[in-house]
């Protein structure tokens, strides 16, 4: 990665409102080519409206965000995007639901291949064969035919980062993917993100969990109010943090992590 | 005994115009419910607020006075109607009002998780309705919709009150010439009983073939 070549994601005086209420107060953040970056934040702080706003599931009133140079919510300044100008863009940006989301009528494979065939227009084979692959570098192999209700929370997680990086996305989205999770399923999911993060894919994360946050995060943030409040290192923000509200909320994190181990 | 034999061919007939009613006004309300349920949860407002009235004010007005009203109404509009038409129209106006409240229940309680996933994969709008949202909708459509067919052959019968010769006033031409109400009657209420039976029993097979975790 040169130093001068452009963020993957550039976001610059992003302000959102949900009526009057405030939720981003103009962020600016950067995503290199092949980054991880992590949000952390206590909840309300608008680490998710943020996360949202980069593959237009959210509007933003002002500000910008581009995704390789192009602008996700605006055609024109002022002009908001249309409903297949909208579709091409997210389709080459991948999420990751907490409540993972998957389609409950359709098998592992099914849902892997959905976006396979309708967005990407591969033909029923190949869109099979590429699920299948997928599936099975998250470990789930011998579930493709099975329907979500069938899986455990943990095995879901991974069937939904199978459909969102069969798409081959240039950048990968995941909003607190391990919160819905019983504590023994979360490291599962997590190894597969590192070893996605292994392979060099973009990732704007946002989660709860530090160890995670200090391992995979090339740069971790913090947000306070619709605000970058830190922005630096994993090692500088999570392990002697400066900043008040921070330091509070690591604790307040670490406690109740203390609780959930007794 | 041998006059209620003798019936039967009347009976028949009646149960033929029932049967015509109750299937057409099943495909009218089924049409224009799911275009205007589909439409009061995304159309444009002035159009939502307009469904929103209809469906009001139809379901608050009792099928009779509907029927009464399309029959004896539209002649003075210069578009007189056969009784078999005016009921038709009129009972399938009622159940819109119904099919639109049911594909709205149906579909809009489809979590938002849902729409969020197939977008965040670049489904479109009308791709995200049909691979995504409609099939799941499917499911929380069909009972109460069966529900409804059930209730649509069972309000035919009031098609009878304007002079459709239907089941029920088949029946009561029966009784008429036989002076035999209860055995008719009872003949009647079995008929109804059979179709809406079968209909009641194929719900509950669609619904087992439509959950989505295997037994």
């Amino acid at each position: 990665m040169s130093a001068t070549e452009p963020p993957l994601v550039a976001i610059r005086d992003l302000c959102k409102s949900f009526g009057a209420v405030r939720v981003l107060e103009g962020v600016s953040l950067d995503v290199p080519r092949g980054s991880v970056v992590v949000l952390i934040g206590a909840s309300g702080s608008g680490k998710t409206t943020l996360l949202r706003c980069v593959n237009a599931l959210e509007t933003y009133d002002s500000g910008s965000i581009t995704v390789e140079g192009t602008e996700v919510g605006f055609r024109a300044p002022g002009r908001r995007r249309g409903e297949g100008e909208l579709a091409a863009i997210r389709a080459g940006i991948g999420m990751v639901f907490q409540q993972f989301n998957l389609f409950p009528h359709l098998t592992a494979a099914e849902n892997v291949m959905l976006g396979l065939r309708k967005v990407r227009k591969l033909d029923k084979e190949e869109a099979r064969s590429r699920a299948i692959h997928w599936l099975e570098r998250v470990g789930l192999g011998a579930k493709t035919e099975s329907l979500p209700g069938e899986l455990s929370g943990g095995q879901q997680q991974r069937v939904g980062i199978a459909r969102a990086v069969a798409m081959e996305p240039k950048l990968l989205l995941l909003d607190e993917i391990t919160s819905a999770l019983d504590p023994e399923l979360v490291g599962e999911v997590l190894a597969v993100v590192r070893r996605l993060a292994g392979d060099g894919m973009t990732m704007l994360v946002v989660t709860h969990e530090m160890a995670f946050a200090r391992d995979v995060g090339d740069r971790v943030v913090f947000m306070d109010a619709g605000r970058i409040a830190v922005e630096g290192k994993p090692r500088d923000v999570l392990v002697d943090p400066q900043h008040p509200r921070l330091r509070s909320f690591l604790s307040r994190v670490e406690l109740k992590r203390a609780e959930e181990d007794a | 005994m041998s006059a209620i034999i003798n019936a039967l061919p009347s009976i028949w007939g009646g149960l033929v115009i029932t049967l015509a009613l109750s299937a057409l006004v099943v495909l009218f309300s089924l049409i224009a419910g799911v275009i205007l349920g589909l439409a009061i949860l995304w159309a444009p407002a002035p159009v939502r607020l307009a469904i929103r009235a209809y469906s009001d004010v139809i379901r608050s007005i009792p099928l009779l006075v509907l029927i009464f009203f399309v029959y004896y109404g539209t002649p003075a509009l210069g578009i007189p109607l056969s009784p078999f038409w005016a009921a038709v129209i009129a009972l399938s106006a009622f159940k819109t009002g119904h099919i639109i409240e049911i594909v709205r229940g149906a579909v809009g309680s489809i979590p938002r998780g849902q729409t969020d996933a197939g977008k965040a994969i670049g489904l479109t709008f009308v791709q995200r309705l049909t691979y995504v949202i409609l099939p799941q909708a499917l499911r929380r459509f069909l009972p109460p919709w069966l529900n409804a067919v059930t209730d649509s052959v069972k309000g035919s019968a009031l098609a009878s009150l304007v002079g459709v010769v239907d089941l029920m006033l088949s029946l009561q031409q029966v009784i008429g010439r036989t002076y035999e109400p209860m055995p008719i009657y009872v003949i009647g209420a079995l008929i109804y009983f059979v179709i809406n039976f079968t209909l009641s029993s194929a719900s509950r097979r669609l619904e087992a073939r439509f959950a989505y975790v295997r037994d």
